[in-house]
């Protein structure tokens, strides 16, 4: 059976996080996933349109649900915060058929399109472990990373509010360790694995947000991490991309899942962009 | 009956210099509460573990804990659900100093919530002779609000807080919605001010734990994020956490998608020199790593669409209320 799925790229993976944008492609080409990039879909408003108005992001959300249900694919997210707010609006819609037909009127009224509520939203990760399969993952690994000790962060919108979340058990997932095993590295598990990296406080109190992105890097080492393999691409940018500012040496290589999956089906360094890091590979992730 | 080891964080400042961990065994009943089993250590294997409780039904917000790492309220919990590979391990809240054993000082959590008045503060000027009377919807819009049991779970697993004391933290915030949406409180400006400061409302990353852990239906990040919406309508803009929900209504509203050049000099303020220059080394480091987002910001395909979606933005204004919204948070 063939995978197909509509790719939500989220405004990262074609603004700051581009190298994101290409490992997914290189990765899920090599796994024969084939993906239908959006071009129509609009941001989903990482929670903040929802702070200013919350049912303008619900009809947002709504519509790009339609579209996907209009090309008859599921959707692909491949930021943890992008699948959060889209489940959330997804659980709210279909736990509310009044509100449901209140956005949707809306929707209508503006472009003429309906959610219907069939469309299924995943992560990436999420889609690799129930569709694509771990065993098959495992047999496509051509460069096995036994040498790379890795920890996970996972992201608070792929664990929190639970009703959102759809990892087996939020409170102690073990969904990326899985993977993370499968391309034959050592998943370690760290106290900070599932707090928040402060992103979303960066521009108002980006003290508080450095502070906790650096626990949780430091956390990481602590226990032996060679790398912070992440899921969301906010959680990489302030990791990455202030790593300097928190704390020069820290010299944690922070790693897009997808990054990681494509090292071990043996694309290099430059294939996957990770020189584009503000960290570069350093140790036993230079030397894959 | 199952055998279970219960792992108990244990600490006398008069004895202990360190704490300890002490593992008592227990067969677990059917339906035993975590609160009951700690009863029962205590009354059957030791009299010195110390803990608070009082109604022991979920009222009076005393015994709340963590649990493997998560806070919540022992006498709502059964303790079969806790086990992990035959041990549950008990702690005190985060976020608070231990006092004994799993009693921890909650005085850091009542400063906070006093800081945010929380008692009602109605106009008075017209000298009523009567109580002022809500209508049952005028109630229901805080009625969430109102379940607050002031147990601290919140508090203790909040992340910012974590990092930063001074944050007002997830139940205060809440408190001060309970106000900022009862009909009869006349303060309800001077209070979105107020938390609209520096290390209020904006300052919460909804990271989600708060109403996660929140044992009732107040659930802390719906109701911030309630207030937060509160402050954009009331135009309490000058700060970046609503710059940063105006820059992006703008750059959204305008081409479907976030331009994240526009969004960060939009937040701090385009003429805010120093916050401008403080942005510069990330903009560089991110330049010379080709990482910087395109200079030139493209729409997505049938942006149209969207741009009429948000020009009815105060047409599509919804008030949420209990009955119309489900509750953001992990439900009993």
């Amino acid at each position: 059976m063939s995978l197909k799925y509509a790719l939500f790229t989220g405004c990262v993976a074609k603004g700051a996080g581009r190298e994101l944008m290409t490992a997914t492609e290189l990765v899920c080409r090599k796994l024969g996933i084939e993906l239908v990039e959006m071009t129509d879909a609009a941001c989903c408003g990482a929670g903040v349109i929802s702070e200013d108005n919350e049912m303008v992001a619900d009809i947002i959300n709504a519509r790009t649900f339609a579209l996907a249900e209009e090309r008859g694919l599921d959707i692909m997210n491949i930021c943890i915060t992008c699948q959060g707010v889209h489940r959330k609006c997804q659980v709210k819609l279909s736990s509310n058929p009044d509100y449901m037909s209140r956005v949707n009127a809306a929707l209508k009224e503006q472009t003429g399109r309906e959610y219907k509520g069939t469309v299924k939203i995943r992560h990436f990760g999420k889609i690799l472990l129930e569709d694509y399969g771990l065993d098959k993952l495992r047999q496509a690994v051509t460069k096995p990373l036994s040498n790379i000790n890795a920890g996970a962060f996972y992201g608070c919108y792929a664990l929190r509010p639970h009703e959102y979340s759809d990892l087996e058990n939020p409170d102690d997932p073990d969904e990326m360790e899985r993977i993370i095993e499968a391309l034959g590295a050592k998943p370690v598990k760290y106290p900070e694995r599932l707090k928040c990296c402060g992103f979303p406080i960066l521009m108002m109190n980006k003290r508080n947000s450095m502070a906790l992105s650096g626990n949780a890097i430091k956390s990481a080492k602590d226990a032996g991490s060679d790398c912070v393999i992440t899921q969301c691409p906010l959680c990489h940018l302030n990791m990455d991309a202030y790593q300097p500012e928190i704390d020069p040496d820290l010299n944690m290589p922070i790693v897009h899942i997808q990054q990681l999956i494509g090292l071990a089906l043996g694309m290099s360094h430059d294939d996957l962009k990770m020189n584009t890091h503000i960290v570069r590979p350093t140790g036993a992730v230079a030397s894959i | 009956m199952a055998q279970v080891t219960f792992r108990i964080f244990r600490f006398d400042p008069e004895k202990d210099k360190e704490s300890r961990y002490q593992d008592y065994e227990l067969e677990l009943e059917p339906g035993i509460t975590l609160l009951n089993s700690l009863n029962r250590i205590k009354s059957e294997q030791d009299s010195s573990l110390t803990y608070r409780m009082s109604c022991g039904s979920a009222i009076c917000g005393s015994c709340a804990m963590r649990v493997n790492g998560h806070a919540l309220l022992a006498c709502k919990t059964q303790a079969s659900g806790l086990v992990k590979d035959g041990v549950i391990q008990v702690d005190p809240l985060g976020n608070m100093e231990v006092l004994k054993d799993l009693v921890v000082d909650l005085e850091p959590f009542w400063k906070s919530l006093k800081q945010v008045d929380p008692w009602l503060q109605p106009d008075v000027s017209d000298n009523p002779e009567n109580e002022r009377l809500q209508t049952p919807e005028q109630f229901q819009r805080i009625d969430d609000a109102t379940t607050c049991i002031l147990c601290g779970a919140c508090y203790s697993d909040c992340n910012v807080l974590g990092v930063d004391q001074e944050f007002l933290g997830p139940a205060s915030l809440a408190k001060a919605n309970r106000f900022i949406f009862d009909s009869r409180d006349a303060k309800t400006r001077d209070r979105i001010e107020f938390i609209s400061e520096m290390n209020g409302v904006w300052d919460c990353t909804h990271c989600g734990e708060c109403s996660t852990r929140c044992p009732t239906e107040a659930k802390p990040l719906a109701r911030i994020m309630e207030v937060r919406e509160a402050a954009m309508q009331a135009g309490v803009h000058n700060n970046n956490g609503a710059r940063h929900a105006l820059g992006f209504r703008e750059t959204v509203g305008r081409s479907g998608r976030l331009n994240e050049n526009y969004l960060p000099p939009r937040s701090v303020g385009f003429l805010n020199i120093p916050a401008l220059i403080g942005l510069a080394p990330v903009g560089l480091r991110m330049f010379m790593r080709g990482k910087n987002p395109p200079i030139i910001h493209h729409s997505i395909d049938k942006a149209d669409e969207v741009r009429k979606i948000f020009s009815k933005f105060e047409d599509y204004r919804h008030h949420p209320t209990r009955s119309s919204r489900p509750d953001d948070g992990a439900s009993d």
